[in-house]
């Protein structure tokens, strides 16, 4: 494993024992799997951490992994301005199960988790306004859902006459 | 005349409609007012809803998804070769650097690396998209503050750069010409020659547009001190590229995680420290600058040599080698209608678009297709950004404000 990363485990099994589900190198990336319930901390963890200090969080996004159990997953990639480093969280979450928002750690999370609300139907927990990012309000489906047609649901929106 | 009769019809229908607009006294009270999708300054079709106090903006909610076509959709949907053009239609202000921000991603998933000529011409078109993506910046925020004639020199010089498009990559504005372990096909000489010229020649005019607008009191007055964001709240939001470089933020993924042969190049990353409009203006025309430099280091430098990996099960085939073998012509085959194989595993792959940090992040199940693409859109986060900007400018500023920011919407709703 890269020096970085395993810097970055360490620190993490130090701080939160042994709550982390899977930890994955993979083309020299990071990706640590925690169970949802701790993403706030961990991720305040990491950010705030004077050593590690992922300040940027460059992307998040969902992803539906078509199973009955933990169904879809929010994935986190974070980045260090300080170690020009990045690593990558994951969480999994059953249909119906409420995600915790980090929007109180990062607040670039509130349009991407608007964004996952909107292609999966995701509900982040204590997001301060959550809305459809592209698709109109009235709109009820979640396309990018894996049961959800590439042709689209003919009649979901309403077109002018 | 009395005042009743003085109103308008528009004005006596709202009225009788179920509205609660009032006419009383329009400066003394709080209004909304939206802006786009339909607007010349918000270049594309992005919509804000801003509450006014007279001219003052005290808050703004952008709106976007007016342009979404489902991108992400589509490649779940498509072989990672099928997907090339459709990078094209995101950042349709750069679509060379989108191109190879793609390939590299999948690359990185593949864990092969295009030869060495083929990465100095990648190089190469970034930086031509960037000043392409700049010059844009640099003639619609003079158009959108007045100054119409920077418009038309900007666009002059794009024009050039369209013709050596045409000359890499065979069309002028939907290039999609990097390739999975390449480019689609080698440059010859003739067109280095001419973006030799090009960049011998763009300094001085570039000056040309300099001069208008970096003493013009009209200008520096709408710029200057507008759209202030700091350090920590730029870092916060997630501002990328020259936005988040003008706050004194010294990110650029070239230099922090260096990709294609930028390592070995030697360039500067301009920072201003101002974090208003102007501090993005200066940001900008500094990098055209520098993005010349590079050129002209790469264009000695660029060695001979194939612009395709010999990798058959991974790499597309030459055309030639599809019509005139059958190995080729299998390959060919092979790949298109079953596209590559790559390993289970995922990848972030980022690189410095014009705009910002342009990421792709893939989720590969093993099959030929993508199980998931995100593509992480600068312009996207970088919007976010825009009710802290206008917070508090006048409604005039607003327009430079955006222009400052250069989003572009074919990325941002995907």
């Amino acid at each position: 494993m890269e020096e970085l990363n395993e810097k970055v485990v360490r620190k993490l099994k130090n701080k939160f024992g042994d709550i982390f589900l899977n930890v994955q190198e993979f083309r020299g990336e990071l990706t640590i799997t925690l169970p949802k319930e701790y993403i706030i901390q961990v991720s305040k963890f990491l950010k705030e951490d004077e050593e590690l200090s992922f300040n940027l969080l460059s992307d998040l996004c969902g992803i539906d992994m078509n199973t009955k159990e933990n169904r879809f997953g929010v994935i986190y990639n974070l980045y260090s301005l300080k170690n020009k480093h990045r690593i990558r969280l994951k969480i999994f979450a059953s249909e119906g199960d409420k995600v915790p928002s980090v929007t109180s750690v990062w607040k670039t999370a509130n349009w991407h988790e608007r964004e996952t609300y909107d292609m999966f139907g995701i509900i982040f927990d204590g997001h301060p306004d959550l809305r459809r990012m592209y698709m109109p309000e009235e709109y009820e489906y979640h396309p990018l859902r894996k049961d959800f047609p590439l042709m689209g649901i003919s009649g979901s929106l309403q077109l002018p006459e | 005349m009395e005042p009743q009769t003085r109103k308008s019809k528009i004005i006596e229908l709202l009225e009788n409609e179920q509205t609660s607009v009032s006419f009383d006294d329009p400066l003394g009270s709080q209004m909304i007012l939206n802006m786009g999708p339909q607007h010349p300054a918000t270049h594309g079709v992005l919509r804000l809803v801003l509450k006014l106090d007279g001219e003052t903006v005290i808050s703004a909610v952008p709106e976007l998804g007016y342009l979404h076509r489902g991108i992400e959709k589509l490649a779940e949907n498509m072989s990672y070769h099928e997907f090339i053009p459709l990078t094209d239609r995101l950042d349709y202000l750069s679509p060379l650097s989108n191109n190879v921000g793609y390939v590299l991603a999948v690359e990185k998933l593949l864990g092969i690396e295009a030869p060495i000529r083929a990465q100095y011409i990648r190089t190469i078109i970034c930086e031509l998209a960037r000043i392409f993506s700049h010059l844009v910046f640099l003639g619609s925020i003079g158009l959108d503050l007045g100054a119409v004639t920077v418009w038309m020199y900007a666009f002059r010089e794009r024009e050039k750069l369209y013709d050596i498009f045409e000359k890499i990559a065979g069309a002028r504005f939907t290039t999609s010409y990097a390739r999975i372990g390449g480019v689609a096909q080698d440059v010859s000489d003739n067109t280095l020659d001419e973006i030799k010229k090009f960049a011998d020649e763009f300094p001085a005019n570039l000056k040309e547009c300099e001069k208008l607008l970096n003493t013009n009191k009209i200008f520096l007055g709408r710029v200057d001190g507008i759209g202030v964001i700091s350090k920590e709240e730029a870092i916060d939001i997630g501002l990328t590229g020259p936005s988040l470089r003008a706050c004194g933020v010294d990110y650029d993924v070239r230099k922090s995680n260096p990709y294609l042969i930028y390592k070995e190049l030697d360039f500067d990353v301009p920072v201003y420290d101002g974090g208003d409009s102007l501090a993005r203006y200066y940001v900008r025309m500094d990098e055209m600058k520098e993005s010349i430099r590079i050129l002209h280091q790469l264009i000695k430098k660029i060695p001979k040599g194939d612009v395709k990996l010999d990798n058959p099960k991974k790499v597309l085939p030459y055309k030639k080698q599809v019509y005139t073998t059958i190995e080729g012509l299998i390959h060919d085959f092979m790949l298109v209608n079953f596209g590559i194989e790559p390993p289970v595993g995922e990848v972030y792959h980022a690189i410095e678009a014009p705009k910002g940090e342009l990421g792709f992040y893939i989720y590969s199940n093993g099959e030929g297709r993508p199980w998931r693409l995100k593509i992480r859109a600068p312009s996207f986060v970088n919007l976010q950004s825009l009710p802290i900007l206008v917070k508090g400018a006048m409604i005039s500023d607003v327009v430079a404000i955006i222009a400052s920011l250069d989003p572009v919407m074919g990325e941002a709703d995907k």
